[in-house]
């Protein structure tokens, strides 16, 4: 039997890669977002170019009072659901650290709004036995830095969220895989400086698929940023806490 | 963010402020000027805008609706015709008319309204396209077809991005039967022998092209050899062929080539191999449409041969009547120089199309690829340009990076017309580049 793999937050550029990877491989996907006109146009564009069957819906992450009847729209357009791609995120700006406003956008799109879905997505799974959870992180969240610790709080949030998932669910067979991007060519890093090694978007989805066939909890993508964070989470405090990172 | 690009030539090179929009709805035009750029394939500086907005369409490219039934294709500007080839060659359909590179953007073929080897039958990629959907310079987003908002359709259609920004096309494809096509080569001693093989009804095909050995010279100027060929029918391959299917050799230049590579005895030595052995393919044989097609697509970067310098490619059109008079001074120019091209390309146009900016009239165009060495090359180009102007000829903007505003005028007679419309659709000339402003197009006089 051929996939079927929910992916939300289907309109950045990393989560098109993941499902464009799948539709490859004969997966069929359900794409939701909060842009209905991407929708229409990413997924006629999967169906065409991989003949497989694309559905689409309208999910938002903050609305969460809507995430179990969104899940109940999910399951009747597709009843075999495989897993599930956790794609959403939003970096805000500097400001989201002065303007707890802008932050707490931050923290209910990025944790919030992921623990509600997830904990809907994983026990779906854990009553069957089986199935998928891949979460998108950031290695933003493997250690608070001045420029974007808003973000890399609710990321790291939700990779301790992954985790604890990931351990609750191993005995019901379910995966729940953490994916830790570095610097990736998206919307959210195109022109800022001072970014380096950036990789593809299609390296980064075709990866992710390729996770799944692979025995790991913990994936950095591109790999090289495995030891990157492992430096950097090892600088002493005192000593980084003066750093300009 | 702020880059050096240029285009494919690698000349000119300039500082443009680069957006990439993700979304469709974030084609948008504000009140600074802007260009909208697809795969950077045209040569010079049509892409550009010096210090101004530079719109990357790329990441809006997605394949919309496809009906099988009638080969009718809608898709986003932004999708390069690679992608549209990969999804519609397997269910049996092929672009209607498509330039010698895949790598291009389904918005730069309606801007450029590029033609391809089957102009003097089937028109130019604009007269293939059913509709359009611009954003405007007022932000709003309108649809034009070749019989609704006709002036804005055919302004736009070889409109060089001027007109707006090209968000959707709508195309019409045509059937095919294999992938394969059927290829058939003629080989001339001469530029004479070589228009009389273009020139037979009994020789023609679907599609014809020549390439041209530009060292030749005396009384082997113009020798060369005429490639035409058609989409070959079921019945034309057979079931065991598997030859030709796409060859794994592809290759990329790493490097920018050292100046002198490129030399005439390097050219040479290529030419008289290559002439041997393409010229020695006496029988019709088949080939998978990538290599006739797009030959050039095998090697990646081949623009950096030319040297970290860049070149200039010069395509132009002599009309049909004075076509062999107007080509062999081309040439003899040319091979006067000294400056050799290592490319030289030579295909049959036919009757001029409706797009008010487009390069294709009825005729015989030459393309030749030149090096920029020293400050020599312009001069020659101005001298090649008033052979052109004479002859009643025009040069192809989507290659240029030269030309002079008075000679653009003398070459796009329907220049004036074109400007009523855009001046009616964008009053302040918001969309303008680095290549309407050298050639005075869009100025409010």
């Amino acid at each position: 039997m051929s996939e079927r793999v929910l992916i939300l937050g289907a309109t950045s550029a990393i989560a098109r890669a993941t499902a464009a990877a799948f539709a490859a491989r004969g997966a069929a996907l359900y794409l939701a977002s909060r842009d209905a006109d991407e929708l229409r146009r990413i997924s006629s564009d999967l169906h065409l170019r991989y003949g497989v069957a694309v559905h689409h819906g309208l999910f938002d992450a903050e609305a969460t009072d809507t995430h179990p009847e969104f899940f109940k729209g999910v399951i009747s357009a597709m009843p075999d659901l495989s897993g599930v791609v956790l794609a959403f995120g939003y970096l805000g700006d500097q400001l989201a650290a002065r303007d707890f406003s802008v932050g707490e956008k931050v923290i209910a799109a990025n944790f919030t709004g992921a623990a509600s879905i997830l904990s809907i997505c994983a026990n779906h799974f854990e009553a069957l036995q089986r199935g998928f959870i891949i979460g998108i992180s950031s290695v933003a969240g493997d250690r608070g830095r001045q420029s974007n610790y808003v973000y890399g709080a609710a990321k790291g949030a939700l990779s301790l969220y992954l985790q604890g998932l990931r351990n609750r669910l191993y005995p019901s067979g379910v995966r729940v895989i953490t994916v830790k991007p570095g610097f990736v060519d998206t919307a959210m890093t195109y022109g800022l400086p001072g970014l380096f090694l950036v990789a593809p978007p299609q390296d980064i989805g075709e990866r992710i698929v390729r996770a799944l066939g692979k025995s790991v909890d913990v994936v950095y993508l591109p790999w090289f940023w495995r030891y990157i964070m492992l430096i950097i989470k090892h600088i002493p405090e005192p000593i980084f806490k003066r750093m300009k990172l | 963010m702020k880059k050096t690009i240029s285009g494919w030539g690698r000349y000119p090179v300039q500082s443009c402020k680069l957006e990439r929009p993700e979304r469709y709805a974030d084609l948008r035009t504000d009140a600074a000027c802007v260009i909208a750029r697809g795969q950077g394939r045209s040569y010079g500086d049509a892409s550009l805008n010096q210090n101004g907005r530079v719109l990357l369409t790329e990441r809006v490219n997605r394949l919309l609706e496809l009906d099988l039934e009638q080969g009718i294709l809608r898709a986003e500007a932004g999708v390069t015709l690679a992608k549209i080839l990969d999804v519609i060659v397997p269910k049996g359909w092929f672009l209607p008319v498509t330039p010698g590179t895949k790598f291009v953007s389904l918005g730069g073929c309606v801007a450029a309204d590029v033609h391809g080897k089957n102009h003097h039958h089937e028109g130019s990629f604009g007269d293939h396209v059913l509709s359009v959907e611009l954003v405007m310079a007022d932000g709003s987003r309108v649809t034009s077809t070749q019989n609704d908002k006709a002036e804005l359709f055919w302004a736009t259609v070889g409109g060089m991005g001027l007109t707006g920004i090209i968000g959707e096309v709508t195309l019409k494809l045509i059937p095919i039967q294999s992938a394969y096509m059927k290829v058939h080569h003629h080989a001339a001693e001469n530029l004479e022998q070589l228009f009389s093989y273009m020139q037979d009804p009994d020789n023609d095909d679907r599609y014809s092209v020549a390439w041209i050995d530009s060292l030749a010279t005396g009384k082997n100027l113009g020798r060369g050899i005429a490639m035409c060929g058609h989409h070959a029918s079921e019945e034309e391959v057979p079931d065991d062929f598997h030859g030709g299917i796409k060859s794994a050799r592809s290759c990329s230049i790493p490097f920018d080539f050292p100046a002198w590579a490129l030399n005439p005895m390097t050219i040479s030595a290529f030419n008289s191999r290559y002439r041997k052995k393409e010229g020695g393919r006496r029988y019709p044989f088949l080939s998978n449409y990538e290599p006739y097609f797009y030959p050039l697509d095998a090697i990646g970067n081949w623009n950096r041969m030319y040297g970290k310098h860049g070149f200039v490619q010069y395509q132009c059109v002599i009309p049909d009547a004075t076509a062999f008079e107007g080509i062999r001074n081309l040439l003899e120019e040319l091979s006067g120089s000294r400056r050799p091209s290592f490319l030289a390309v030579l295909k049959r146009l036919g009757p001029q199309g409706r797009g008010m900016l487009s390069f294709p009239m009825e005729g015989y165009t030459l393309a030749l690829d030149l090096p920029i060495r020293d400050d020599g090359l312009f001069p020659l180009l101005n001298k090649l340009d008033k052979i052109v102007i004479q002859q009643g000829g025009r040069v192809y903007l989507a290659k240029d990076a030269r030309l002079s505003a008075d000679s653009f005028r003398a070459m796009y007679p329907r220049y004036d017309e074109w400007m009523k419309v855009k001046k009616m659709f964008d009053p302040e000339n918001r969309f303008n580049s680095s290549l309407s402003r050298r050639l005075g197009i869009g100025e409010i006089e």
